[in-house]
């Protein structure tokens, strides 16, 4: 699949990736029989079992799965907030223990993510502050980021003042401006109207074209996984187990009219749903 | 607006039934309004401005501030490190049940002679309130805050300076407000018991004398300070919170 990789991020790991392994063949995200517990002793709640893919640089994975099976809970292991109970989740082979430099993570609710009190601009600010950018650049990437999301006008408004699919973008926006490497979404187009849906999933795929990044996409919206991703991870039963990995092959720069009506869209939306349909 | 014009009306309303009521009166106890008034002009905005109206306020403030500041950073102290928690835990818990304003006798029963010991007891009964309320405002913040404030890896600085203190600011401002009552509260206490000087003496030494138009006089003022205080109050507040004030009347409207 997509190797066009970022190399600068790679050279620093390259001493501890096993020799054994090719470098270009290394996960950029590995998820090896990871499990998650919540609690302990009487209490305690096993929310993942046994979790395992990969996620391969410039690629956009999409995870779907029935609402409480453990997805959010899977990203927070994978953005270093809850530790793993067993197995690991790992960046280039480096396994994660706090929040990776080169991750971000969109929230799932994007009113508890954004901060009130900051404007918009300001919301953008904030991640950076400890980068030690210049002034120049600091402005450079919130222009870019805010640009990219189409709420140029909206820098100097509060989060409050905006609708839903606005503070979502606003969530989004921040991230861009942070430049991760490894962007992480948690069903970030879920309370948005259906145009707005549209415009920030290609816009999704605009950002993996122009900054090359890699992309994980939790979403509950089967047709957008496949719309989305190169590949779906289909997750289901409790506790939480990988399904089925999908590939997605459709050909071309995707588009959402002409994409969503080939035939090959279809197939690849039936199969996902079978998987998830069928009683667990 | 239309608050304001209450606020300010209210009053004005209440001094002009007061002027007429008492315009005639012969009760020592009751002079006219017109008499308290010309002595209030004699005593407060000339004889005692500097020496009694100046101390009290200055005394106001100076014990407020400090509870302020006080109470603010002991409640992050409180709410942020274990070991202080661990000492701080019981007497919140103590003081969580009982009114502020009935902790009052225990401060005044400390208060000694002295500028320095009737500020110190205004600001030692006013920092609680805005103690308690900090560590609550911090406590309250949400975990997806703090999370976001993670996954950025903002730095332990930031994590306390630009996200726990302004998401907990407003709750601090209602712990301010409660101090703020109670620190005026203690002020004119601590007048009335063992002092010579302040409006708090004053008003009581004129009680003393049967000088009632001075004590009525020394009770407008009060009440005068008391309101505009208050007024001054609601104006900071509006200004810090403003973004809080505009997404809490936006919930309400939507
Ligand atoms: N911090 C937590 N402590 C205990 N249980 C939790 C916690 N967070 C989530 N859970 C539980 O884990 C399960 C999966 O939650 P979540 O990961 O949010 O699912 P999803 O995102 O797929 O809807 C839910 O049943 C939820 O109640
Ligand atoms: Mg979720």
């Amino acid at each position: 699949m997509s190797n066009s990789l970022s190399t600068r991020n790679r050279k620093s790991t390259m001493a501890q990736q096993p020799k054994t392994r090719l470098s270009a063949s290394t996960p950029r995200l590995d998820v090896a029989h990871l499990a998650k517990t919540y609690g302990s002793g009487g209490k305690a709640r096993t929310v993942i079992e046994d979790l395992t893919f990969t996620v391969d640089a410039g690629e956009v994975v999409c995870i779907v799965g029935p609402s409480g099976v453990g997805k959010t809970t899977l990203l927070k292991c994978l953005a270093g907030l809850q530790p793993a109970t067993s197995g690991r989740a790992a960046i280039d082979g480096r396994t994660i223990s706090g929040p990776p430099p080169e991750m971000a993570l969109v929230f799932q609710d994007y009113n508890r993510s954004l901060m009130p009190w900051l404007t918009v601009r300001k919301n953008l600010v904030l991640p950076l502050r400890h980068l030690k950018l210049s002034a120049a650049e600091l402005r450079e990437r919130c222009d870019g980021a805010l640009a990219a999301v189409g709420l140029s006008h909206a820098d100097n408004q509060y989060p409050w003042q905006l609708s839903g699919g606005m503070q979502q973008r606003v969530a989004i926006a921040r991230a861009l401006a942070y430049r991760p490497e490894i962007l992480i979404m948690d069903e970030p187009f879920a309370s948005v109207d259906a145009q707005t849906r549209f415009d920030l999933e290609d816009l999704c795929l605009k950002i993996r074209r122009d900054f090359n990044m890699t992309i994980l996409v939790v979403t509950h919206d089967i047709d957008e996984a496949v719309y989305l991703a190169d590949r779906v991870v289909v997750l289901g039963s409790r506790p939480a187990r990988v399904l089925k990995v999908v590939d997605v092959d459709l050909p071309g720069p995707r588009d959402q009219i002409t994409t969503r009506s080939l035939p090959e869209f279809a197939r690849q939306r039936t199969e996902v749903l079978s998987l998830i349909k069928r009683p667990a | 607006m239309r608050n304001w014009v209450i606020g300010i009306a209210a009053p004005v309303l209440l001094l002009v039934a007061w002027w007429f009521l008492s315009a005639n009166s012969t009760d020592p106890f009751f002079p006219p309004l017109e008499t308290i008034i010309v002595r209030f002009r004699e005593l407060w905005l000339f004889e005692h401005f500097q020496s009694d109206v100046l101390l009290s306020l200055g005394n106001l403030f100076l014990g407020f501030a400090i509870a302020a500041i006080a109470g603010i950073a002991l409640g992050f102290a409180t709410a942020l490190v274990a070991p202080v928690r661990w000492m701080m835990d019981p007497l919140i818990h103590f003081l969580r049940g009982i009114p502020p304003v009935a902790l009052v006798p225990i401060f005044i029963s400390l208060i000694g002679f002295g500028t320095q010991m009737r500020v110190t007891s205004i600001a030692l009964a006013a920092l609680f309130p805005t103690m308690i309320a900090t560590v609550d405002g911090i406590r309250s913040v949400s975990s997806d805050l703090m999370d976001v404030a993670k996954v950025y890896r903002l730095t332990r600085k930031e994590r306390v300076l630009d996200v726990l203190l302004p998401a907990a600011t407003p709750q601090i401002f209602s712990g301010l407000q409660v101090s703020l009552q109670v620190a005026f509260i203690v002020m004119i206490a601590s007048e009335m018991l063992g002092s010579s000087q302040g409006i708090g003496a004053m008003t009581l030494l004129a009680q003393q004398s049967f000088m009632t138009a001075d004590m009525w006089a020394g009770i407008l003022l009060l009440g005068v300070i008391g309101f505009l205080v208050n007024i001054l109050f609601s104006l900071l507040r509006r200004k810090v919170l403003s973004w809080y004030i505009g997404s809490r009347r936006l919930a309400r409207a939507s």
